[in-house]
């Protein structure tokens, strides 16, 4: 790998370039599912390819190849400087970039069982035992389970002098049981929808989740919302559990803190922002427990938003996104900083693999953990007046500025003096980003935090895929708009 | 990859080696799917090339089939160690699942239909003339004073898929995108369009177009929420209507997942929709074989009103005792089916028409972040965006902020007032369809955002 990435550099850098960089890339994963007591999907995964960025005359190119030959490494070094070249009949500034620094390093995630070395047939048999466990509660229709590895090495080198090896392990787990009754369908996920829990670790990740445990609380709750109220709608206190946080920290803070959205970058497809420059260090973002971070250390957690270097050779670092309430920080990359003036990139350069080109992409934002109990946050001196809890998110949208969000849930509950009185379905609510993070009353302690992970971020033309992390603890948010999407 | 990869040849040749390891392990079942492509995609914002890309990639994956038990492998290395390999991890994780008995063998040869959807000048694309059309169309939208961004890409790519009884399937096809986003301080317009050829694609026209819209919706008003006629441009039907076509499955249906359990053959929508899946459309694209090497069918999906025909793969038709409809996706998966071609039958009416006809509404250029609410009432989220506009008096009369919408799709179809002839139309939230534009009677905006 390493060969290869340095062959490709060699190659590239024999025409007239001011920078370049190649990322040699290797990747294996497994997908098993169940369904209904039976295997769904089971497949083991590779992929061994190249990518090569070449910056000439002050125009980016990039080519990805498979052909590993020394004929198609060349070949991709060649189109690499003609896509370049031809990028720049249509320029107005040459792109520059911060200075780095040179490293070389080699970096491996750390994990405690390789999850390759458990056999698909003992992964198989853990999915299927859970699948009984659902199915055994009268009134599930549709009983599913995953788990999903993946074990990647880059070598990235370039014309700084960088040579860096890394390997990441990623594991992810999950189950939904959903029940059709009377013209309606209702769904319970755990430990979160749409895959479950996804982290930057080996096979502990499923024994620590405790899947087969939780599964007979999830299959009775998705019956029981067919007999649930259905969720009002108003204003209320709304207190969120913290994957569903973790959604709404990816959606109203993360991309909107993106540098290259900022700029207009990503204008065609993902959209803009309404955080421009002008608003950094004077934007009351949240109210003044609010503090959110942008981290891809490893000290942060094992997020699917932590490595040692990004995909420029930056290192992994801390970024203030918002203290105390006031908007602090972009994600930036080596173009994006000098852009703004900043003398450093931040670090958050990702591509989804070896055929793509890597993007400002959020590495783990987080909000920091807050000083109450649990019972401080459900019960935060409202009089009486209820509270909406909600659970596990059932949708997400948001507009192309970031402005106007709505989501849903897969369960809610009013809370009355800080207890549980009804259990409520199809629940939902809606906002402006600011006002939402303004109207934070209560976060929860350390204790409760957990660092989700977001295996599914889409972005850029073409589109890739990536994992992000977002640590969070159940939070109380007052006067927030419930129940719009089931209005009219 | 070996070049060939493109031709029915390549694929042949792999599928022999593949066959052949097979064999040597004991293992008589196998089927292959062998893929490769080359695309392009120059993108431009801020009036300039900021990322200008090129990929080349193959993928190879073999299921094979054990004593009852399948599982897939897959690989992009084309190398005799990496066929062998992926063959022997088909094999090895085959043997490691539990036997299903409800699992069919492989599928038997069938006959396909050639498709011409290979245009070897879009395959032949450079870079240098893709970034000349794209200064053609930065030159119009600066021109108005605006800022444009978006993409042109091109591409081609092969597909085959082989099993050991005989099923030889093999589809070649190019594709071209050009998609721009026009803008001032405070308006934006968009068009997309997509064509197997990439000389019937106008990026100039394309471009013009997004300005106009960028230019008619300057200084946007900012109307209240509620229920509105509107007029709903191709690509805004497209993206919205193109969420439903996964419950045409009999599988999820089976699974209770879809909006059509306990609807079959109900009178769902109005009187003017009709709906086919068709592979063989003209203006359609992909190959005419599924999953499995089933020949595509065409389906009638919704007949004046009606849900008439729903997707049956293999093992959804044996359950059922109806023959599959060439909807299948490969398999292992738990999905089952669903349709991919979709065209609408469309109408008479031209969108000046519907607009001349609007005493008040709102036309929506395209829809964005578009999300399921209510699986059975098929209620969707999401927002207008890049060219909304006040209609009054049958006429633009303003642009306006974007909506945050909750419609019911079941509703939406029952409330279509005029639709136009269905073109090809191209979207960011589902896949190419033929639809037309469509006015739409009480259509539920829910909130107004801040531009």
């Amino acid at each position: 790998m390493r060969d290869l990435a340095l062959q490709a550099l060699d190659a590239v850098t024999r025409g007239n370039v001011s920078y370049a960089d190649a990322r040699a890339i290797e990747i294996r994963d497994r997908e098993i599912t169940t369904k209904n007591g039976k295997a769904g999907h089971v497949s083991s995964n590779e992929s061994v390819g190249l990518g090569i960025r070449v910056l000439v005359s002050g125009c980016w190119g990039f080519a990805a190849t498979d052909d590993l030959s020394r004929q198609g490494v060349e070949a991709a070094a060649a189109l690499a400087l003609e896509i370049a070249r031809a990028s720049t009949a249509v320029r107005k500034d040459d792109v520059s970039l911060v200075p780095e620094q040179k490293y070389e390093a080699a970096w491996v995630s750390p994990y405690r069982i390789d999850p390759f070395s458990i056999s698909i047939d003992q992964q198989l048999a853990t999915l299927l035992a859970i699948d009984a466990e659902l199915r055994r509660v009268p009134g599930i229709s549709l009983a599913e389970g995953s788990m999903h590895f993946e074990r990647r090495r880059q070598v990235f080198a370039s014309t700084l002098g960088s040579v860096i090896d890394q390997t990441r392990y990623v594991s992810g787990a999950g189950f939904s049981a959903l029940s059709f009754k009377d013209g309606e369908i209702q769904r319970r996920s755990y430990p979160n929808s749409f895959g479950g829990q996804y982290q930057l670790k080996g096979y502990e990740l499923v024994e620590e989740l405790r899947p087969l445990e939780n599964a007979p609380r999830i299959a009775e709750e998705a019956v029981a919302l067919h007999g649930a109220d259905q969720c009002p709608e108003g204003e209320f206190d709304l207190i969120l559990d913290s994957s569903q946080l973790g959604l709404q920290i990816h959606e109203s803070i993360g991309h909107p803190i993106e540098l290259d959205r900022v700029l207009g970058t990503e204008a065609n497809y993902a959209g803009m922002s309404f955080l421009t420059i002008d608003q950094l260090g004077k934007l009351r973002y949240g109210s003044e427990i609010v503090n959110v971070m942008c981290d891809a250390r490893l000290e942060h957690g094992p997020g699917l938003g932590t490595f040692a270097f990004d995909d420029e050779g930056v290192p992994a670092q801390s970024t203030p996104i918002i203290r105390n309430g006031l908007f602090t920080g972009y994600m930036t990359s080596r173009e994006t900083a000098a852009r703004i003036g900043e003398n450093r990139s931040n670090g958050c350069m990702r591509a989804d693999g070896w055929g793509r080109l890597p993007l400002i992409r959020m590495t783990n934002v987080s909000l920091a953990p807050g000083e109450q109990s649990l019972e401080e946050v459900f019960d935060a001196g409202r009089n009486g007046r209820p509270a909406i809890y909600m659970e596990t998110n059932r949708s997400w949208s948001i507009d192309d500025k970031r402005y106007n969000f709505q989501f849903g849930c897969e369960i809610g509950w009013e809370i009355r003096n800080g207890k549980r009185v009804r259990m409520l379905k199809n629940p939902s609510y809606s906002g402006i980003s600011t006002e939402f993070w303004n109207s934070c009353a209560a976060i929860a302690s350390r204790e409760h935090w957990t660092l989700w992970g977001v295996p599914n971020c889409g972005k850029g033309q073409p589109e890739q895929v990536m994992g992000t992390g977002h640590g969070a603890s159940p939070a109380r948010f007052r006067n927030i708009k419930i129940g719009g999407a089931y209005a009219g | 990859m070996p070049d060939d990869l493109f031709t029915r040849n390549g694929a042949e040749v792999i599928f022999g080696q593949v066959a052949d390891f097979a064999r040597a392990q004991g293992v008589r079942e196998v089927e292959a799917v062998i893929a490769g492509g080359e695309h392009a995609l120059t993108r431009f914002a801020n009036n300039t090339i900021h990322q200008n890309v090129a990929e080349r990639a193959g993928h190879l994956s073999v299921r094979c089939l054990i004593d009852g038990r399948t599982a897939r492998a897959s690989t992009n290395r084309f190398d005799k160690d990496g066929i062998r390999e992926v063959v022997e991890a088909a094999i090895a994780i085959t043997r490691l699942t539990e036997p299903d008995p409800d699992l069919l063998p492989l599928a038997e040869p069938a006959e396909y239909p050639e498709l011409r959807r290979w245009y070897a000048a879009t395959a032949q694309a450079s870079p240098q003339e893709r970034a000349l059309a794209v200064a053609e169309a930065v030159a119009a939208v600066e021109d108005k004073g605006q800022t444009a961004a978006g993409i042109y890409s091109t591409g081609a790519s092969g597909f085959a898929l082989l099993n050991s009884r005989g099923v030889f399937g093999w589809h070649g096809e190019t594709s071209a995108r050009f998609s721009i986003t026009a803008m001032t301080a405070d308006s934006s317009g968009w068009a997309k369009a997509g064509a197997g050829y990439y000389g019937d694609l106008s990026p100039l026209q394309l471009a013009v177009t997004a300005a106009g819209k960028a230019e008619r919706s300057r200084e946007p008003k900012a109307i209240p929420p509620g229920r509105y006629t509107v007029v709903l441009e191709p690509a805004a039907v497209l993206d919205l209507v193109g969420q439903m076509f996964g419950d045409f499955s009999a599988t999820a249906i089976r699974d209770g997942r879809s909006f059509l359990v306990d609807r079959a053959n109900q009178k769902l929508f109005g009187e003017n929709i009709t709906i086919h899946d068709d592979c063989l459309d003209p203006l359609q694209a992909g190959p005419p074989f599924d999953g499995e090497g089933v020949p595509r069918r065409r389906l009638r999906l919704v007949e004046r009103g009606s849900v008439c025909e729903v997707a049956y793969s293999r093992a959804a038709a044996a359950r059922a005792g109806v023959p599959p409809t060439g909807h299948g996706f490969p398999l292992p998966n738990e999905l089952g089916e669903a349709p991919g071609n979709i065209v609408f039958a469309g109408g008479d009416a031209s969108l000046n028409e519907m607009i001349e006809s609007t005493e008040r509404g709102i036309l929506v250029t395209r829809f964005w972040y578009i999300r399921e609410v209510d699986p059975y009432e098929k209620i969707f989220t999401g927002m207008t965006r890049d060219g909304t506009f006040l209609i009054e008096g049958g006429e633009i009369a303003a642009g306006v902020r974007n909506f945050r919408f909750n419609q019911s799709l079941i509703e939406l179809l029952s409330n279509v007032e005029m639709l136009s002839p269905a073109v090809r139309a191209s979207g960011e939230e589902s896949i190419d369809m033929v639809v037309p534009a469509m006015k739409v009677r009480n259509f539920n905006l829910t909130e107004v955002t801040r531009f």
